[in-house]
């Protein structure tokens, strides 16, 4: 048994996983309609390789990644693109997102030649990346970083531990618990090509407490190996966040404002294993994933396969359909997730589940005034003091919030569930964290006009010496032709005196 | 003819050094501040302050004769970096927070006089005579120089569309309702 740490705060929220965790995944039928946005990771939006009209087979480039940091994005089946255009994004904003949708023709065609299927022992860690780019695999936890770039940044830092994220601490997800019971070869498999790239010693599947079933599967197909274990860490929220589940296992701290990979550790989901394995083995994009359809509003709560694209509204009805008290749609789990506008928005590759919540468990309650009991401080699990800083946001001293840590905040929501008075202390900093975004834009743009106004003026003064220039040279024309003249004057004068004197 | 060009000369020699020396000798010292905080400001000398320009706004702040708030391209943020360079504090409540514009042709109306593109502080403004105008919006500042020059008044400002990339949590209501 592995030594295991702590970290501090941290809450114990309800569960809520036995609604769905022994339910096997099911796969959802083709929708008519997909609605594919371009935009589904952190970084550049992709650009559309297809055109309207294009007839596209499944696993078929659709946009093609641009710039660093970016993915491409694939055909999650065959079918007909009928629009590139904008549609809502799944965002709590509903603001529009460049998607191109297919209408599909129900045969689920694959494309003849997507990527030979290889043998991955045999690949160098370079072809890995590239592979796991090419695939558009992202980070499947939600924060959906491009994973390529986390694997080429393996072997610039030199990372000692894989940890394999199988923490799934929000309430009502079991969508990576599903995932591991029942793919926990490929999981294994993945962690294995996942540990040749980023050139590792060992790897650990860290998997909450909560999840014998995951366990009992995951230790199963790792065997006696020795370079990849699997760790129980205890069930506490927020085990799932990176920081976090670093410090539980191997101790270490990673320093603020810094990433894992500087203390030698590297942090991938269990799902994104799965999708390299996908990638790499068998050569196929990632354009479908495990969602949990779940929460009191739905009928029949279960894990679907459900294709990039489909909308929420046929994912639900899939599932039954929401109850009539259905209060609130939450894109990802109920302590970090995105309320959705509405159910118009597609399944994208960070959607880990579609949580449908009533009115009983929203549990709307008044904002009441801060008692300042310390509750919130208590529960930070990084170490700030969130009541302070929601404070200061509030009078809008975004240069003391920033002093109080709001970049080390994860957004993890601890000190909201723990608050008594009700108060939205998260969203104080995600609105201080904007405010700071849109600051530094401002800053920026500030910047750049006085450089295009000293520009001009420059370019004005350019104008003014070439004009001046131009006037002298012209005078001095003029003067040196008449003075030619007057020269040819005199001397035809001269000739003519001569002349005569002759 | 020669001796007025030598007399001139040396008039306009002997007066341009005394101009020079006095200039030295009788400098006015700007204050220092007032540099700084000139530093501060959008730079773009365009009037909505209701002083001549940058410079004399920040002269004007500095001696306390405007508001710390008074530039509204600025905005908040300006206010406040101004405010922490003087060591002031800034009352925000009479501050209106203007939305940021920018300025756009209505191409059915340019005539192509060419005339707007002068008053543009940045040459945010493309286009040649009889040409149809185009602004670019990433560099207008939205000064709104530019809006009276026209005589066809094709030029309007329009506020900036909140896109996914701008779109910013809003600060919690007080007494609003919380999940």
């Amino acid at each position: 048994m592995m030594k295991l740490f702590r970290f501090r705060g941290g809450v114990h929220p309800e569960g809520h996983k036995e609604a769905t965790t022994h339910k096997s995944i099911q796969v959802m039928p083709m929708p008519k309609r997909l609605y594919v946005p371009v935009q589904q990771h952190i970084g550049a939006p992709a650009e559309p390789e297809v055109s309207v009209g294009d007839k596209v087979l499944k696993g078929q480039l659709l946009a093609h990644s641009q710039g660093a940091v970016s993915a491409p994005i694939h055909a999650p089946t065959s079918g007909t693109v009928v629009e590139i255009g904008e549609y809502p994004a799944p965002h709590p904003s509903g603001l529009a997102v460049r998607t191109v949708v297919i209408e599909t023709d129900g045969e689920d065609k694959w494309i003849d030649n997507p990527v030979v299927p290889l043998d991955p022992s045999k690949l160098s860690p370079d072809e890995v990346a590239v592979r796991v780019g090419a695939a558009g695999v992202v980070g499947m936890g939600g924060a959906t970083f491009p994973s390529a770039i986390k694997l080429k940044l393996g072997k610039r830092n030199k990372i000692e531990t894989l940890l394999m994220n199988g923490g799934e601490c929000e309430p009502y997800l079991t969508c990576d618990d599903r995932l591991m019971q029942e793919r926990a070869a490929d999981i294994v498999e993945g962690t294995r090509i996942i540990l040749r790239a980023i050139q590792a010693e060992r790897a650990h599947l860290v998997v909450e407490d909560n999840k014998p079933d995951a366990i009992a599967a995951l230790q199963k197909a790792c065997g006696p190996s020795a370079d990849i274990t699997v760790v129980v860490v205890p069930s506490r929220y927020p085990m799932g966040s990176e920081k976090h589940m670093i410090q539980a296992v191997t101790g270490k701290e990673v320093p603020a404002g810094g990433l894992g990979a500087d203390v030698g550790v590297l942090v991938h989901n269990m799902g994104t294993a799965y999708a390299v394995c996908q990638a790499v083995k068998h050569g196929r994009p990632l354009i479908s994933r495990v969602v949990t359809v779940g929460g009191g509003a739905l009928s029949e709560p279960q894990n679907v396969e459900v294709p990039i694209g489909a909308r929420l509204s046929d994912v639900v009805e899939f599932c039954g359909g929401l109850t009539e008290d259905a209060a609130r749609v939450i894109m990802g789990g109920p302590m970090m997730g995105q309320v959705m506008p509405h159910l118009d928005v597609p399944v994208v590759k960070g959607t880990s589940g579609i949580i449908a919540l009533t009115q009983a468990e929203v549990n709307n309650r008044e904002t009441m005034p801060c008692i300042r009991c310390g509750s919130c401080v208590n529960a930070c699990p990084c170490g700030l003091l969130p009541l302070q800083m929601a404070a200061q946001a509030r009078a809008g001293n975004l240069d003391n919030v920033v002093d109080l840590g709001l970049l080390d905040c994860v957004a993890c929501g601890c000190c909201s569930y723990v608050c008594p008075s009700h108060i939205p202390l998260v969203q104080y900093f995600n609105y201080a964290k904007g405010e700071l975004t849109a600051r530094q834009q401002a800053k920026h743009k500030n910047q750049e006009n006085k450089r295009l106004i000293e520009q001009k003026n420059e370019r004005l003064e350019r104008a003014r010496i070439e004009r001046e220039e131009a006037a002298a040279r012209r005078k001095a024309e003029a003067e040196a032709k008449k003075r030619a003249a007057a020269l040819e004057k005199a001397q035809k004068e001269a000739e003519k005196q001569a002349e005569q004197s002759a | 003819m020669l001796a007025a060009i030598i007399s001139l000369t040396i008039l306009s020699l002997v007066l341009g050094f005394a101009l020079g020396y006095a200039s030295r000798l009788f400098k006015v010292e700007t204050n220092p501040v007032v540099e700084e905080i000139a530093a501060l400001m959008p730079g773009s000398n365009c009037g909505q302050c209701g002083f001549p320009g940058c410079n004399p706004a920040a002269e004007a702040i500095a001696n306390g004769q405007a508001a710390v708030t008074c530039c509204p391209p600025g905005g908040r943020m300006l206010a406040e970096d101004i405010a922490s360079l003087l060591g002031v504090s800034v009352d925000f409540s009479n501050m209106e927070e203007k939305e940021p514009m920018f300025a756009a042709i209505d191409e059915n109306n340019c005539i192509g006089c060419a005339k707007c593109i002068k008053h543009c502080p940045t040459d945010a403004i493309v286009g040649a005579t009889k040409q149809i105008h185009v602004v670019i919006r990433d560099a207008c500042t939205g000064c709104e120089a530019c809006i009276d020059a026209c005589p066809t008044e094709c030029l309007q400002m329009h506020p900036f569309e909140v896109t996914l990339k701008t779109w910013r949590w809003h600060k919690p209501e007080p007494g609003q309702l919380a999940a």
